[in-house]
């Protein structure tokens, strides 16, 4: 296992605490009807998106999916903005006018979550061919789900990728559900991985819950693409706690799989993993949990006082210039 | 400025090769943009190998290489998202729908991914991108391959809409869309690929959203589109023997559209006429149509007419596709039912 510094780990830590306590957050408050739409939730993947995000630099560009606030906080989206832009106020990433299924800051390489499955792999091949065109070493990681995996634009994707010889990984983050309906029924194979073969490019499965062997597998096919050796694909196998969004009761899960998700969920296999090995003390871990409770709370507040956006910026932001 | 003859076909590849020359970010890519030419085994006969598969961008392949025009799979979905990114992280691609009845197997990446980033990221995004694509029937290409949809594009915010009539507005148009830094939809009529006019050898832009009066009159106003302008010019050489002139104006643009022309024009003729080959209904020719009656409503002498192709698809067969298109007699009559 490669080794990781000190401020690697918490830096890791960090990240997925603030996912999952950022989801646990909007969940409540979706609850108490303070946030309105579609919100989906990311916690139990943390290790998939601050894994991958690991191995990326501020430079690289993803490219994301609806369940995409895991995504900007591992890319590093500010979360304060975040919290605003899921109340529609005038402060949050995107002025109000995406919401949670749009949240976006391409400044930080973050393309925008997406309200359509499997939109991100085109547009992963965009930002892959700039860098190419432009002979610059960034590389974009395509995140999208099982159920996206089904998707013609995927398949298309991951052939253009391959043809153009594109810096792109295409990561699978396989959580068991495409909504409601089992992986088992929906894809023709066991592992989604194994569809690299067609497309004539590396393909492995990992276990999607151990953020290590999640940032070792990103880490090389990263790597294989700045080297301008081409995408690969990475699925990551794990789970998510919430329903497909809030407001789905769950009733495909089990007592039994709730357990499960429990024994592997991939902060406590954090922290066990670097405690036991002596990386990192308990009370470094508990310092973040404390900070970023106090982060989430301080997004909360921000969001509730900022402004609504004014009416007037209704029409503004389609075009640059228009007529 | 120095004029000689090109064809449409040529002013269109005129326009590609001078920005590719001027930005080194603008890229050329779809489905046999490059094709044959410059390939090892086609090696001697690249200039006649593809370049498009109506052979607008010939020799541009063999200019630019093949890192800036680029051959996709036939897989639209996969490059008109990877241009529409592309653009949104540092280059001016054209990607060419080859033929716009494809846009159902990629219009996701059109309508909710290119024309709604901008907005959906709160405008902290510019996607400047050109799709190019042909229109029309008259080419015995049937059902899938010679309809007119560019309402379906104009009907889209955040897209702009561009539909050339000649050589000359070609060039300048297109060059225009390129360094546009918005998303623009630039439609080609494939029978008039080979038509001929004046186009100046220098690089020249015309503005999106100003129409063209490509003919004055003071009798009716006819507003038309692509093909349809040359149709509604040679239906005005027409009534102008028999006294009766008619004012020919072409939008260009589609969105943005130059209402005020259009308006200014009904306001001085008193009647209007919209030429659309189109299908007729939710098209340009309703949308110009009330254009004209909500805001020129207390100049007009007659009813509004339209002009359009039926409500069906567009035959294979000759005359049944003749029947399909809006023809000069069919325009004539028009203007003398309101003259």
């Amino acid at each position: 296992m490669a080794e990781y510094s000190k401020e690697q780990l918490l830096w890791m830590y960090e990240r997925m605490r603030t996912i999952r306590d950022f989801e646990d957050r909007v969940s409540e408050l979706f609850a108490q009807g303070k946030l309105a739409g579609f919100v989906h939730l990311y916690a139990g993947e943390e290790a998939m998106a601050v894994g991958v995000c690991s191995q990326l630099t501020d430079d690289d560009y993803i490219t994301s999916t609806h369940r995409g606030h895991g995504h900007c906080i591992a890319k590093g989206v500010d979360v304060k903005e975040m919290m605003a832009e899921l109340y529609g106020k005038a402060t949050g990433s995107c002025k109000g006018k995406g919401g949670s299924m749009h949240i976006a800051d391409v400044d930080k390489g973050m393309m925008g979550a997406n309200g359509i499955v499997g939109a991100g792999g085109p547009l992963a091949c965009g930002s892959g061919l700039t860098a190419k065109a432009l002979g610059k070493d960034d590389v974009t990681v395509c995140f999208f789900g099982d159920g996206a995996s089904e998707q013609g634009t995927m398949h298309e994707s991951m052939n253009l990728a391959s043809i153009w010889n594109l810096p792109v990984v295409f990561l699978c983050e396989n959580n068991g559900f495409a909504e409601s309906t089992p992986v088992e029924y929906h894809a023709s194979v066991k592992d989604i991985a194994d569809r690299a073969t067609a497309y004539n490019i590396p393909g492995l499965s990992v276990d999607g819950t151990d953020i290590f062997a999640v940032a070792e597998a990103v880490g090389e096919a990263v790597e294989r693409a700045r080297r301008g050796e081409g995408p690969s694909l990475i699925e990551c196998k794990g789970f998510r706690y919430y329903g497909h969004f809030e407001g789905d009761a769950v009733a495909y899960y089990t007592d039994e799989m709730r357990e499960d998700f429990r024994e592997r969920d991939p902060l406590k296999k954090f922290r066990q993993n670097v405690l036991e090995r002596g990386l990192v003390a308990q009370e470094e871990l508990d310092a973040v949990d404390e900070k970023v409770e106090k982060l989430i709370d301080e997004a909360v507040e921000f969001a509730e006082e900022s402004p609504m956006p004014d009416p007037e910026e209704l029409t503004t932001d389609v075009y640059v210039s228009y007529g | 400025m120095t004029n000689r003859t090109l064809t449409f076909r040529e002013a269109i590849n005129e326009a590609m090769r001078l920005e590719m020359r001027r930005d080194p970010t603008v890229i050329l890519m779809g489905e046999d943009v490059a094709g044959g030419a410059d390939l090892e085994h086609v090696e001697g006969k690249g200039e006649e190998a593809w370049g498009g598969v109506m052979g607008v961008s010939a020799g541009l392949v063999q200019e630019f290489g093949r890192g800036r025009v680029l051959d996709t799979p036939i897989s639209e979905s996969a490059f008109i998202g990877a241009a529409t990114a592309s653009a949104a992280t540092g280059l001016r691609p054209i990607a060419e729908l080859m033929f716009i009845d494809f846009f159902g197997v990629c219009m996701d990446q059109l309508h909710n991914q290119a024309a709604k980033l901008r907005y959906m990221f709160g405008g902290k995004a510019n996607v400047p991108m050109v799709i190019r694509s042909m229109i029309g029937a008259g080419f015995n290409a049937a059902a899938q391959h010679s309809t007119s949809h560019y309402s379906i594009f104009t009907h889209l915010p955040g897209l702009k809409v561009v539909v050339p009539s000649s050589p000359y507005d070609a060039k300048g148009l297109l060059i225009t869309a390129i360094r546009d830094d918005d998303p623009v939809v630039f439609f080609e009529h494939k029978l008039l690929y080979d038509m001929e006019g004046e186009v100046p050898e220098e690089s020249y832009t015309i503005p999106l959203g100003e129409a063209d009066v490509k003919r004055e009159g003071s009798d009716a106003t006819i507003v038309a589109i692509a093909r349809m302008v040359h149709l509604a010019l040679q239906a005005a050489e027409q009534l102008a023997e028999e006294g009766i002139e008619v004012e020919v104006v072409d939008p260009r643009s589609l969105s943005p559209l130059d209402a005020d022309t259009i308006v200014n024009s009904i306001k001085k003729t008193h009647r209007l006429i919209v030429v659309d080959e189109d299908n007729p209904r939710c098209s340009m020719a309703t949308d110009l149509t009330a254009l004209g009656t909500t805001q020129a409503f207390g100049f007009m002498d007659a009813p509004p007419q339209m002009i359009t192709a039926p409500h069906c698809p567009v035959p294979f067969s000759t005359p049944l596709e003749q029947a399909y298109l809006p023809s000069v007699a069919d325009i004539v009559d028009a203007v003398k039912l309101v003259v």
